[in-house]
């Protein structure tokens, strides 16, 4: 299991857009350098991306939800 | 000698105390968001308080260094590491040729402040080399720094290494963020009530904070004494003719989400400010991150030049420690 934790505080989005899916959905397959969430913060929306590969575990906070720098924001399994 | 940007971090610019005297033409007055770090910073490493460092916001960078160094890390509480061995905060340390500095995730406050002994000797724009990217000011021509820039580095004393600000004097916002405000100008705009509860209610900063303007949220809306708009306002009751700004001041557009105005903020508009953060304060929002808690708290002039004084004594003392 790697946890994929937030690089900075923000409101941290699971979706490129409100009308668009999620970038990933339990059980997906996840390469390093994939995107998996937005931040957002001082009108910038920073790319959160997986440093390792696995498979999706699920999101760990809410969609649309305030994080901080270092909150685990999705799990990876082997 | 030069700093070889490895990783940008977020927003990271250039900062020195800023470009006052151009307000009037509209060029805001730039300058680190928290002043008293970067002063604290600059005195650690033996250089003038004015000189230009690296401000990082929420994240850092990574930083190569091209030939020896003294290095200090001011503000935020950021871990960092050089050459992957922990490094402490507000204090200095000698780095050599070739070593990196990286950091971790920010614990508490928002920026840090990277001075280098010698200072960032980038072009000055208008007496500054503080970053304001709106108007190409400063900075690396104009903008904040990117990965593979060498950011040059002028001669420092080098005997500087292993000096550290007492902890007591390392000032950063409480819980909840204590922000003093003097009401100004348009303050009789406002209801009895609505003054009231401004300073009575809990405010959240927005995700709209940034070097221009913090918004805060969360308190009730602000009611209006009524009166017919004079000619030139807009129909709002938040609306006035337009006027200056001053930094610090507080715009609350439609009477909602009051805005302080900051560092790269506009010089004047059509919003009415209620008042404004005493300068002593307007440091610690730049050590505010998104969602935080803050309260404001009223305070008159009197008030407003102790608790300058106060900063200056505090500044003073740190002065007279690293001497």
């Amino acid at each position: 299991m790697a946890d994929i934790q937030s690089p900075l505080p923000g409101t941290f989005f699971h979706k490129p857009s409100p009308e668009e899916a999620p970038f990933k959905v339990t059980g997906d397959t996840v390469a390093a350098g994939d995107t998996i969430g937005l931040v957002e913060v001082m009108k910038t929306f920073i790319e959160v991306k997986a440093e390792t590969a696995g498979t999706f575990k699920g999101y760990s906070v809410d969609d649309a939800a305030p994080v901080t720098a270092g909150q685990t924001l999705a799990t990876l399994g082997d | 000698m030069a700093l070889k940007i490895l990783k940008p971090g977020l927003s990271t610019s250039i900062q020195d105390l800023g470009r006052p005297g151009y307000f009037h033409l509209g060029i805001p007055i730039s300058g680190a968001m928290d002043r008293f770090a970067l002063r604290a910073a600059n005195m650690l490493v033996g250089n003038p308080e004015d000189t230009a460092a690296l401000e990082a916001v929420f994240m850092g960078p990574q930083i190569e260094f091209t030939e020896g160094a003294v290095v200090a890390v001011t503000g935020a509480d950021l871990p960092m590491t050089l050459d992957g061995e922990p490094v402490a905060g507000w204090t200095s340390f000698a780095v050599k040729a070739g070593q990196t500095l990286g950091f971790g995730f920010l614990k508490a406050g928002a920026r840090a402040y990277i001075a280098v002994s010698g200072g960032i000797t980038t072009k000055l724009d208008l007496g500054s080399r503080s970053t304001y990217p709106i108007g190409s000011l400063g900075g690396v021509g104009g903008r904040a720094i990117a990965e593979g820039d060498l950011l040059p580095v002028g001669a420092g004393d080098l005997s500087t290494a292993g000096r550290s600000v007492a902890e007591e004097l390392r000032r950063m916002p409480d819980t909840p963020a204590k922000l003093r405000v003097l009401p100004g100008l348009y303050w009789n705009r406002l209801t009895e009530a609505a003054g009231h509860g401004f300073f009575e209610d809990n405010w959240t900063v927005a995700a709209e904070a940034d070097r221009m303007g913090y918004r805060f949220k969360g308190g009730r809306a602000l009611e209006f004494v009524d009166r017919e708009q004079p000619f030139g306002a807009g129909a709002d009751p938040s609306n006035i003719v337009d006027g200056c700004y001053s930094y610090g001041s507080i715009q609350v557009p439609g009477g909602t989400e009051p805005i302080v105005l900051h560092r790269d903020a506009v010089s004047g508009g059509g919003y009415f400010t209620l008042g404004a953060i005493v300068s002593a304060d307007m440091d610690l929002i730049g050590q505010l991150q998104p969602n935080t808690s803050v309260k404001f708290v009223k305070v008159d002039m009197e008030q407003a030049l102790a608790a300058r004084s106060d900063r200056k004594a505090m500044l003073q003392k740190i002065r007279d420690a690293l001497r």
